[in-house]
């Protein structure tokens, strides 16, 4: 991209070093940085909120909620991420390309389903075979996100019924003779109170799904580690820059990445951990409350 | 007059089909010569060129794009693209769930590269990628296989000594034969398995195949394909 690259075969030392990271392929690769951290931007406020529907179904008082919550929460937590990522991926895929089937396909077009094949008419592929790259790729982190979603959701859920059944009886029971219904006994007093039991469960989530994103690569996004094993392995003289196996290199940068993230996630993490035990009845408000008296 | 103004009909006619038939091409990126990223992040290599020739020719638009090679197959029958034109070889196995073009590269030898000369061959695992003509041969022959999923691994395989030699498209290995400074060799004995490289296409995809068919036809009429061959793999290539 620069003019001094242009014959990237004749240079060396420093310009080389400086031409081969700033490649076409360099740049994809610092772009997928921020795929992942638009995977966890994304991902970690949907689970929040998947996971906080799944806990109040399970803990709802009508049966058909109840079953519900539980099954998503069971099931999900029981099936290993990766057959769940490989299987739910291809499903919810060809799922939403059979509803499109059903309504855009001229009648009469065959079963999609044909032995091994899944074939449904031009006009109900998604995103449709005309489309450019971008949305190709936009369609794939799509279905990424979603999958990591509902199952960081469901650990979610776990988590939070659990916070949620940690609250004091107590306290509700004092609600309720004040005269508040259910919905604001849940509202106003066991909503707020429940953060501070849940935080510790939800941020070690928050840690294995910064760990997990390179769960990405196995559904086919080009993510952070596909670039850098792609960048690393040893290149011949088909490649402008040829160079020897470099893959560990890269995987300590990476290395390097994750470990940042980890760090400044727990320290965002403990200061919030401590701004939510202010003024509750838990052994960390305590000894807040005693060092300020 | 006539015939010019017949020849902008056409070429308006044909721009109109271009915009209709779009077809994806898969790939692998990861086999040069035959395909591979380039430093621009982009598909290249001997199938990249030949097949937006043949795009070209069958007035087709063509998008690339790439997939891990052990999925290739099921994603092609999902519908993710196309086409698989990876460097594959026509073997009757894959004949069953896919259909071939006729093939574009003549069947080629493919070779062993060991650390040196005289590696015995039945003294270690032979590694080989996953799901290849190669991983089969090996395994059919007595000697003990290992797979990979990429070819850079098995050929990083043979590097750190846990496969005594990597057996490969001779095509794939010569390059890292000749650049490795004498560290790796290419051993004298070679085999001749698979019937050439061919395009995959879905079974019910037969109209697309034609007109790729064709074009590769063409192309092996012309001598262009031959050319193509030279060009990539070197005057010693066996071509049409």
């Amino acid at each position: 991209m620069f003019a001094a690259c242009a014959d990237p075969k004749s240079i060396e030392g420093l310009t080389w070093a400086f031409c081969y990271l700033t490649s076409g392929k360099h740049l994809d690769f610092y772009w997928s940085f921020l795929t992942v951290l638009m995977l966890l931007a994304i991902t970690a406020p949907a689970a929040l909120a998947l996971g906080f529907m799944g806990a109040t179904a399970a803990r709802s008082q009508a049966l058909p909620a109840r079953i519900l919550g539980k099954t998503y929460i069971a099931m999900v937590r029981g099936i290993p991420d990766i057959i769940f990522f490989l299987f739910f991926v291809i499903a919810l895929d060809q799922g939403i390309e059979y509803l499109k089937h059903l309504a855009v396909c001229p009648s009469g077009a065959p079963w999609p389903w044909q032995g091994l094949e899944f074939r449904v008419c031009k006009e109900a592929k998604v995103p449709l075979g005309s489309s450019s790259a971008f949305w190709h790729n936009a369609y794939g982190f799509a279905l990424a996100v979603v999958t990591f979603a509902i199952v960081f959701g469901a650990f979610a859920a776990n988590v939070m019924f659990g916070a949620m059944q940690a609250v004091p009886k107590a306290q509700l029971e004092t609600a309720e003779a004040y005269g508040m219904s259910n919905a604001q006994v849940f509202r106003r007093i066991l909503v707020p109170q429940m953060w501070v039991y849940a935080l510790p469960g939800l941020s070690n989530l928050w840690m294995i799904l910064i760990k997990a994103t390179p769960l990405l690569f196995l559904l086919g996004v080009e993510d952070i580690v596909y670039y850098a094993r792609e960048l690393g392995g040893s290149k011949t003289n088909s490649y402008a820059y040829p160079h020897r196996d470099w893959r560990l290199i890269y995987f300590i940068g990476l290395m390097i990445f994750y470990l940042t993230m980890t760090k400044l996630s727990e320290g965002v993490l403990g200061r919030l951990s401590a701004r939510l035990s202010q003024g509750q009845a838990t052994a960390a408000g305590e000894a807040m409350r005693r060092a300020g008296a | 007059m006539k015939k010019l103004l017949l020849a902008t009909a056409l070429v308006g006619f044909g721009g109109v089909a271009l915009a209709q038939d779009v077809v994806r091409l898969g790939t692998e990126g990861a086999y040069p010569p035959y395909n591979f990223i380039n430093d621009a992040g982009e598909v290249d290599g001997f199938e990249r060129k030949f097949g937006d020739e043949l795009c070209k020719r069958a007035a087709l638009t063509c998008e690339w794009t790439t997939n891990e090679w052990d999925s290739i197959i099921p994603n092609l029958q999902s519908g993710n693209y196309d086409v698989i034109i990876a460097g594959m070889s026509i073997t009757d196995e894959r004949e069953e769930i896919v259909d071939f073009t006729q093939a574009y590269i003549p069947p080629a030898s493919s070779a062993y590269l060991a650390l040196s000369a005289d590696a015995d061959l039945m003294s270690g695992a032979v590694a080989a990628q996953t799901s290849t003509i190669q991983a089969a041969f090996v395994a059919e022959n007595g000697m003990q296989v290992v797979e990979y999923a990429t070819p850079e691994e098995t050929v990083a395989a043979v590097k750190n000594g846990e496969a005594v030699a990597v057996l490969a498209d001779k095509d794939y290995l010569k390059p890292i034969a000749a650049e490795s400074n004498g560290e790796l060799v290419l051993l004298a004995k070679e085999e001749s398995i698979g019937g050439g490289v061919g395009m995959a296409f879905r079974d019910s995809d037969d109209a697309v195949r034609e007109k790729f068919d064709a074009a590769i036809t063409s192309m092996k009429e012309d001598g262009t394909l031959n050319a193509m061959i030279l060009e990539y793999f070197g005057p010693e290539a066996k071509t049409w």
